[in-house]
């Protein structure tokens, strides 16, 4: 069996930013383990740009921005597998991966990194009932077929739902020649970011139908139609409101799912609302010396919080495995983090303040969309520290900086609670 | 001088175990399906119960071949080695005054000749299957029930009357039948054949052969029913099939585990006209869900992963139709075969056989090949005899389908063996990749290229299931 101090599942931006950190936070043994036939993971299939404005100042594409990862990986010399594919993670952290050259192997880890990405909703998910043709494509199937493969999934396209890959395969559809008839969204509100709903859909008259979904799915062999209904306040189609557009392809763009099936199997602590795994303030998960990052933890919306994230992650196992974590005198029982009013959930639920950084970034997401609000933390009953924002939507992640100074003012709570409040 | 001694119409399980049990004797065989594949209509979407065979009434052909179909599952499932489970079935009597119902359930159930029916109690259901809701009042339990995999059988089937001499004709529509001085010409929509006897499987279709060739007609009605199947997390939610006490329109909603540990919900019953109406419905899916949860509480609809719309080949008469037409000599009705159709196929099977033989004076073959090994499984291998195998073939190796975990070494399987796939459904259907949790968003582009690769095929050739369905419409 071999050994490595630290093994990295997944690498994707998460994966490559968390080996990175663990490398250069003094960890030698690292393995990146990527089922895919190149590092990078699903910057591969991005080639819009968009990316690295917060990490490098500068617009890089998905590709270009997983370039400057995969070479400082290769700077630094951690090893990595690819094409491998991890079959299972005991809570002893023995890895059982696979692939066609090494067959089954196992390696034992000291610490693991969870970096394994997430998935596109399906149609069966939604339960859109109708037909089951050819032509009906996750928006990233399409991507990967259309960028990746360099074959045109279909000619005349309604795509459902507004997240941010739905949105960038209305304008890339468009610009492979494909007629994009219509963006339908079940919310009222987008569920992408603002300036991919300019760039995607306004600057092409794309149109996009808000409170809207699809009712009916006709074609035996291909998509033939497509019927949208406009949806009442508990999401209910409204009779008398349908418009059948004849269409090739329907795009579904209707949310992702953390891929957690291997943390679930080794007896990793779910959170309800993220589907990732719960973790504390060194994001690590309820197994020790287990850490997440990334779109498994909870869904970002910029890969570059997944970088900035994902580094945290392989610093904190760095120095779990080193010994080196930052222990306190005080502070190891865990403060657990409440998202009320508004506020889904928090990354991380659990703070320990013995082992906190001077600052930690907590990350959230709202529940609707809010205007001229503030974002609130309260240390039990008593209101810490409030934040204005003009606009909140639950398209974008938010984040709050808790410093370690803000903790030490107050006497320790058993809870810290997020919250929305529209006034004082 | 006839092409064939048989022509069976339709390459479904009803056709299939037909064919299967001919191919036991000295005859040229033949099987025309209209579709790309076997497997492609009602056998495809049901609930993939093997019924103990409570059901039908005492006395009916449903009621014989259920039981018998039941008893010989288990050995047919090693010989040909699909996947099959005897696992139980709870009926559920909601209330005291359904007593009666539920009773008379049990004693048809005996006078059927099923074995090991008792009725429980609620603290005994609750005790087998404690997510029953709590305001059941009595449950019959058969031990019998099981699952199986409708692909897998059908497919097992096929491919085993294929080893022993069938021959399998693809995108093969019967047009038109007539009655010659000897045997039958059948037109087609690739040419004339001709046979000494004609075996009716045609499902939904049934009707409309028989009555080509017969006045005495027979009317089917396509009987449609919605599922939901929950993803394998939801799998171990109730271990037995449940089964609400059977209404006019048949055995109700069930929930059931399946085979492979997913959990699945269904069906409606909607009789429609269209023998090709397999599409969901909201009222359907609805009401899938709803009914469901009246007998199994806390079910995580969160997990559906898929739905689906399977057609019953109801025959006005609820019975099956399993003879010669007695103005047609040697067309062989393989008709209404409704649930517990798939239950009852081997049955089928040797039925029609015995017909065909007697009516032909067919001779047993000395070298007929009983079994047949199916796709292999490498997660049912041990470490050390995968790491050979992909030693042996680094095919293995290499996971397409991550949701199931399924790998280039299935599909290629699936593709090359007799009978293979030639689309991302018959990949599905015979190896599971692309029937997880993701539903193929991640690995249909890699199965297209593993597809395109070993027909060959151009990647725009490649289809969901056959005809005009393609994946993509071009280069871009």
């Amino acid at each position: 069996m071999e050994k490595y101090d630290i093994v990295i599942i997944g690498g994707g931006p998460a994966g490559l930013a968390a080996a990175i950190a663990a490398k250069n936070n003094g960890v030698d043994s690292v393995l990146i383990l990527e089922r895919d036939k190149e590092l990078g993971g699903i910057l591969n299939q991005c080639i819009h740009n968009g990316f690295g404005l917060h990490t490098f100042s500068e617009e890089l594409t998905g590709p270009e921005y997983a370039q400057r990862f995969i070479d400082q990986v290769h700077a630094l010399q951690i090893p990595y597998l690819l094409n491998t594919m991890v079959m299972d993670i005991s809570p002893s952290k023995c890895v059982t991966a696979m692939n066609k050259v090494q067959g089954m192997l196992t390696i034992q880890a000291r610490a693991v990194i969870l970096a394994m990405g997430c998935r596109e909703r399906s149609r069966g998910a939604l339960n859109i009932p109708g037909y089951r043709p050819a032509g009906i494509f996750s928006a990233g199937t399409a991507q990967r077929l259309v960028n990746m493969e360099g074959y045109l999934p279909g000619r005349n396209v309604v795509i459902l739902g507004s997240g941010d890959i739905g949105l960038i395969m209305a304008r890339r559809m468009t610009l492979e020649g494909a007629k994009v008839q219509a963006v339908a969204e079940l919310m009222p509100y987008s569920g992408g970011l603002k300036r991919n709903i300019v760039q995607c859909l306004d600057d092409f008259n794309i149109p996009l139908k808000l409170s809207h979904t699809v009712v009916d799915i006709r074609g035996k062999e291909r998509v033939e139609q497509i019927t949208l209904a406009q949806v009442d306040k508990n999401n209910q189609p409204i009779a008398g409101t349908e418009e059948t557009y004849d269409c090739d392809t329907l795009l579904l763009s209707v949310g992702l799912i953390p891929e957690n099936e291997l943390s679930a199997q080794m007896g990793v602590s779910m959170h309800p609302v993220t589907a990732g795994p719960k973790v504390n303030e060194s994001l690590e998960t309820s197994i020790e010396g287990v850490f997440a990052c990334g779109n498994v933890l909870h869904v970002h919306d910029l890969v570059d919080f997944v970088s900035q994230e994902a580094a945290l992650a392989g610093k904190n196992a760095a120095a779990y495995v080193r010994g080196t974590r930052c222990g306190r005198q005080e502070g190891f029982a865990p403060i657990f983090i409440k998202a009320q009013q508004g506020v889904r959930y928090t990354v991380p639920s659990t703070i320990r303040p013995a082992y906190m950084a001077d600052k930690l970034t907590l990350r959230f997401r709202v529940g609707n969309v809010y205007k001229n609000c503030y974002v609130s933390v309260y240390f039990d009953q008593e209101r810490v520290a409030r934040q204005k924002r003009p606009v909140l939507a639950p398209g974008e992640m938010e984040s709050f900086t808790l410093t370690r100074q803000l903790l030490q003012k107050y006497p320790y709570p058993e809870a810290i609670t997020f919250k929305i409040e529209q006034d004082i | 001088m006839l092409d064939y001694d048989v022509v069976v119409i339709g390459a479904g399980v009803s056709g299939s175990a037909c064919a299967r049990e001919l191919s036991r004797f000295q005859a040229k065989i033949c099987v025309l399906e209209k579709e790309e594949d076997v497997c492609c209509q009602t056998s495809k979407a049901n609930s993939g119960i093997v019924h103990a065979g409570f059901d039908a009434a005492p006395g009916s052909l449903m009621a014989r071949l259920n039981v018998r179909g039941n008893q010989m599952m288990g050995s047919l499932s090693e010989d040909l080695d699909f996947p099959y489970r005897q696992t139980g079935a709870l009926v559920i009597c909601q209330n005291v005054e359904d007593m009666p119902n539920l009773q008379a359930l049990y004693e048809r159930g005996v006078a059927n000749g099923v074995e090991g029916l008792c009725i429980l109690d609620k603290e005994q259901a609750l005790a087998m299957e404690p997510n029953l809701t709590g305001n059941m009042y009595a449950a019959l339990y058969a031990p019998t029930s099981g699952i199986v995999c409708p692909f897998g059988l059908n497919i097992a089937l096929a491919e085993n009357a294929c080893a022993n001499g069938v021959e399998f004709r693809f995108y093969t529509e019967v047009l038109d039948i007539q009655k010659q001085d000897k045997g039958f010409l059948l037109h087609t929509s690739q040419g004339d054949y001709t046979a000494a006897c004609v075996v009716n499987a045609a499902g939904v279709y049934a009707d409309v052969f028989h009555n080509m060739v017969s006045g005495q007609k027979i009317h089917i009605t396509p009987r449609r029913g919605d599922y939901c199947l929950l993803d394998k997390s939801a799998g171990k939610h109730v271990e037995r099939t449940i089964f609400s006490l059977p209404n006019r329109y048949g055995k109700g909603v069930l929930v059931t585990p399946t085979v492979h540990g997913n959990l699945l919900l269904g069906p409606t019953a909607v009789d429609i006209d269209d023998k090709e109406g397999t599409n969901t419905t909201r009222e359907g899916l609805d009401l899938v869900l709803k009914k469901a949860g009246e007998n199994v509480r806390d079910l995580p609809l969160r997990q559906v992963i898929t739905s689906f719309a399977g057609l019953r080949a109801h025959e006005d008469g609820h019975e099956f139709i399993i003879r010669e037409v007695s103005d047609a000599e040697g067309f062989v009705d393989c008709a209404g075969i409704e649930s517990p159709g798939l239950s009852s196929c081997p049955a089928i099977g040797e039925m029609v056989a015995k017909i065909v033989q007697k009516k032909l004076g067919l001779y047993p073959k000395e070298d007929f090949i009983k079994t047949r090994k199916g796709i292999l499984d490498p997660k049912t291998l041990s470490m050390e005899e995968r790491n050979a195998l992909i030693l042996q073939n680094p095919a293995y190796g290499n996971i397409i389908c991550r949701c199931e975990m399924i790998t280039e070494g299935e599909i290629l399987d699936a593709i090359s063996r007799p009978l293979g796939a030639k689309s991302l459904d018959g990949i599905k259907r015979r190896t599971r990749a692309g029937m997880g949790r993701c539903q193929s968003g991640f690995c249909a582009p890699r199965t297209m290229e593993i597809l395109a690769r070993s027909l060959p095929a151009g990647m725009e050739e490649i289809t969901k299931s056959g005809k005009a369905s393609g994946i993509v419409v071009g280069k871009k």
